[in-house]
């Protein structure tokens, strides 16, 4: 194990080698570019493959390439970028390939800002390209799992040969904070029973999405729906803080996470019952373990980094059991510990 | 039975049933030796055949036609291994 | 040796099982299209060549999308135009395969234009079979960048114009323009001379791939009789008469011989040698178990001019932090915060695990210039410490609430040596009057975040120098300092 003060975006490539990834195809990008940067300077080192692509769009292709060679392989984006990934996203979804995608959200919509934001919920957790496809989001809050997810998104890729996400922000990645680093894992044999790596075994193998017939294609989406059934019974995974007894629980992930996170220990402090339920995985999201809090809990209030997204999945879960309220700053504000304490004390008043 | 001797003249042979009557074929052959059938085939194409002789075995219609499987040239010399049927006509 | 037969080439499948329907022996192809051709020509190539276990084939979009029903090798289908960087994707992680990117003029010169440029350029080490028959066959007849001037086509029904349009695309002359690629050439498959050329060029292409050279591209002209409804026949005099004139046959580029095959880098890495690629030290630091339990939280803003090294006195202050068993974050002032010289950063080192990274209200504040002083007292926690270089800040905080710590850092640092080094200064002086972290932690850090030899030296002596200034601030204030309350 070997402990370093690090970016999360740099913490996100490390794990990334330690899992065995051994390709990575960027593009830069304002706050991603630390990933690509990173990648650039590690992966010659490691015997991998480093390629600035042409564009997003290209990136995610030379993904889809290597993923077919049974490689572990990545990008990662900002917001504008990874909207360009999005058929990309779909093509290694269709076509059942696991690999792992970033997304350092920035300030949009159009080109908006660099600024930390969370606006691209929609587009990252609901898929996001075309067709019948899910994919499974993971939203650290710290460089230690920026390095952590990023290391068991390799795994679920593998799993369920599918795509897998990690939703970041621009603080999470350019924050320092220390990580501990754990062995590097072998990189894992090529699996031959649908990769197409160039010889003989995997020469009977087929990577592709297309399936003409629609019965055969009903087949196909039946197949992948079951995995992400699978997904939902066994992924969902979720952090909670002085939630036991909480009268209001407080929802956010990634960076506001954290700030909840002292709001909770303030409001604490001054004798409220405050919680946190923080969803680490999007999609699926702990939409169980919100139903089941929404029966003791007097009011939920959702704390997001856009107009409001994640807040209807909030609301699909708690299905009226309790009143769901929205705090929201964009644009790249990110609200205070005491701006959401001063919401809270306005609810209770009001 | 299998065939040990060499042959002494290519010959072409064309399966019907795997022509898309495109004729490109038949432009292509120098020796004028290849013909559209008056028939159809199970798919509803006139197929090119062979009249049966004057084949020198260039393989210009081999290499013309767009199908994978239809064309087959024997050039001269060929001699066919093991247990293989002869597949063209005796001549 | 010439071959005595000719007959399916063993690169296409006997039966074609992928194909749906009943008919599993014919193409989907229509009478008299190119792409038979060419895949015949190809898979022959890839016979001759002993290459089919390590061919990976990289169907595109377009009437080829279905190539996979055919070739038996390694098959990858692809988005519309991506067929080249999929191709990059697939040769960089198992370098010792063949690939073969084939693809159509829309995928290819439209949709897929850089991505065959930028290719092509990288010198990736695959082949491109370019079918230019001028026009979109599968999505029913539109144009491509390669439809002629004047063909009507669906989406030119008038015949394309070069106002409107454009001229048509001469891939191959575009490409020989770069400097990688090292084959290129153009051929058509029109008569049995042209396809015998074809042929050749398919194989040297292919050979050039084995031979580890580089990029290599064969443009073929095909006939498309479905798309420009005519017959077959007629299809080929157009080919002849319409296209070549326009897109003459020929090599753009042969430097095969002039190149050096590339070299194919085998190695195994162990874990020892990932770690340091890796640059992580194994963990003696990890191993240390945190200092203390209730030491509380120390909120930090650090403020000053850019170039004051504020960035690294937070960085330091962090390093030996986590160094010491504490929970640390450092987030650099972001975006537009940037601009303007100034620069900031925020610090926590914390008994506990860390809230919020951003800290709003801090309980420290260090000031290396007099804009940062003021604009960031305000938000001060009562009680808090407000450390700043007077040596530069020909004012006093204001609020009677916090504690002032002056310290002259530009001037000490000044006669150390280096002005540079009065961020050091601070925070020793930081070090000195609180004791966060301790003195011999914050000189152990030095060599992890400094590189020369010198400016190590430098700022150890920095960092003393500022511990004497905090260590004379304490005993002349002669107050209990904890790491602080109330901090945000």
């Amino acid at each position: 194990m070997a402990r370093e003060l690090i970016k999360g975006n740099d913490a996100l490539v490390k794990g990334a080698i330690l899992a065995g990834c051994r390709s990575y195809f960027g593009y830069p990008i304002t706050p991603a570019s630390e990933i690509a940067e990173a990648a650039a300077r590690f992966m010659p080192l490691v015997g991998g493959t480093f390629i600035q692509a042409e564009s997003e769009v290209a990136a995610i292709n030379m993904v889809y390439g290597a993923a077919s060679a049974g490689q572990r392989t990545m990008t990662a984006s900002s917001s504008p970028g990874f909207s360009l990934k999005q058929e990309g996203i779909s093509y290694c979804a269709g076509s059942e390939l696991p690999c792992v995608i970033a997304n350092i959200v920035r300030g949009g919509p159009g080109l908006g800002n660099i600024a930390p934001e969370q606006g691209d919920y929609f587009q990252t957790v609901k898929g996001g390209g075309h067709g019948n496809y899910r994919v499974i989001v993971f939203a650290p809050n710290s460089a230690q799992e920026m390095c952590d997810f990023s290391m068991l998104a390799f795994d679920l890729a593998d799993k369920y040969r599918n795509p897998v996400l990690i939703m970041s922000d621009g603080f999470t990645g350019q924050m320092m904070e220390p990580v501990d680093f754990p062995e590097p894992k072998p990189v894992p044999e090529r699996d031959e029973s649908w990769a197409v790596c160039g010889d003989a075994d995997t020469r009977p193998n087929l990577i592709s999405s297309i399936y003409l017939e629609p019965e055969e294609l009903e087949a196909h989406i039946k197949k992948l729906k079951a995995k992400y059934d699978e997904m939902q019974r066994t992924e969902v995974r979720y952090e909670e803080y002085e939630a036991d007894d909480a009268e209001i629980m407080l929802i956010g992930f990634g960076i506001v996470s954290r700030v909840l996170r002292s709001v909770v220990d303030r409001a604490r402090e001054k004798g409220l019952k405050v919680g946190l339920l923080r969803p680490i995985t999007l999609w699926p999201f702990p939409s169980k373990r919100i139903a089941q809090r929404a029966k003791q809990v007097e009011t939920f209030l959702v704390v997001e980094l856009s107009t409001g997204q994640m807040v209807e999945d909030v609301q699909l879960a708690v299905m009226n059991e309790a009143p769901v309220r929205l705090y929201w700053r964009a644009g790249g504000v990110v609200p205070t510990a005491e701006e959401i304490l001063g919401e809270i004390e306005k609810m209770i008043e009001g | 039975m299998a065939r040990v001797k060499a042959l002494e003249h290519a010959v072409v042979t064309i399966d019907p049933d795997q022509c898309k009557g495109c004729e490109l074929c038949v432009i292509a052959c120098p020796e004028h030796v290849l013909e559209m059938s008056p028939e159809l085939n199970r798919r509803g194409f006139h197929f090119s055949r062979y009249i049966g002789s004057g084949c020198t075995g260039c393989g210009f219609c081999y290499y013309t036609c767009p199908e994978a499987g239809a064309i087959t040239v024997y050039k001269k010399g060929y001699t066919p291994e093991g247990e293989e049927e002869a597949p063209w006509p005796e001549s | 040796m010439a071959k005595k037969i000719l007959k399916k080439p063993d690169a296409l499948y006997d039966v074609f099982e992928r194909k749906p329907g009943v008919d599993k022996t014919m193409t989907h192809y229509c009478p008299g299209c190119g792409h038979g051709i060419l895949h015949k020509l190809i898979a022959e190539a890839i016979d001759d060549l002993g290459v089919a276990d390590r061919t990976i084939f990289v169907s595109p979009v377009g009437c080829s999308v279905f190539a996979y029903y055919y070739f038996d090798v390694g098959n990858v289908q692809v988005a519309h135009g991506r067929a080249p960087a999929v191709a990059t994707g697939l040769k960089r992680a198992s370098p010792n395969s063949i690939v073969i990117s084939y693809q159509g003029d829309g995928d290819l010169a439209a949709i897929g234009g850089n991505n065959i440029l930028q290719a092509a350029n990288r010198g990736e080490l695959f082949t491109v079979f370019f079918i230019n028959n001028g026009i979109y066959g599968m999505t029913g007849g539109q144009m491509a960048p390669t439809t002629l001037i004047g063909q009507k086509t669906t989406t030119t029904p008038y015949g394309r114009t070069i106002r409107n349009e454009g001229y048509p695309i001469r891939v191959c002359e575009l490409l020989a323009t770069l400097e990688s690629p090292v084959y290129i050439e153009r051929t058509a498959m029109t008569d049995a001379k042209n396809i015998a050329r074809t042929r050749r060029a398919v194989r040297k292409a292919l050979r050039c791939q084995v031979d580890r050279k580089g990029f290599s591209l064969v443009e073929v002209l095909s006939s498309c009789p479905s798309g420009w409804k005519v017959e077959p026949r007629e299809a080929l005099k157009w080919i002849e008469e319409k296209m070549m004139p326009y897109f003459p046959l020929g090599v753009y580029k042969d430097v095969i011989e002039e190149r050096e095959p590339v070299e194919l880098v085998e190695r195994t890495y162990t874990s020892a040698d990932i770690m340091k690629g890796l640059a992580l030290a194994d963990g003696e630091a990890a191993a240390r178990a945190p200092r203390h339990e209730d030491v509380g939280e120390m909120a930090m803003k650090i403020a000053g001019f850019g170039g004051q090294g504020i960035l690294f006195l937070g960085l330091a202050l962090a390093e030996t932090g986590m160094d010491e068993g504490l929970h640390v974050t450092w987030l650099p002032s972001y975006g537009p915060e940037m601009r303007g010289g100034t620069a900031n950063c925020h610090v926590i080192l914390s008994g506990r695990r860390v809230g919020a990274p951003l800290v709003s209200i801090p309980n420290v504040l260090i000031a290396l210039n007099r804009p940062s002083l003021e604009k960031f007292e305000p938000a001060l926690s009562e009680g808090g410490l407000i450390l700043y270089d007077s040596s530069l800040i020909d004012i006093s905080p204001s609020r009677k609430d916090i504690i002032p710590l002056p310290v002259p850092a530009t001037k000490l640092a000044d006669e150390l040596g280096s002005t540079r080094a009065a961020n050091m200064v601070a925070m020793g002086a930081l070090i000195g009057y609180t004791d966060v972290v301790s003195v011999d932690g914050a000189i152990a850090a030095l060599p992890r975040l400094v590189k020369r030899d010198e400016l190590i030296s430098l700022n150890e002596a920095a960092i003393r120098k500022g511990v004497e200034q905090g260590r004379q601030l304490r005993a002349k204030q002669k107050v209990a300092v904890g790491t602080g309350k109330g901090a945000r």
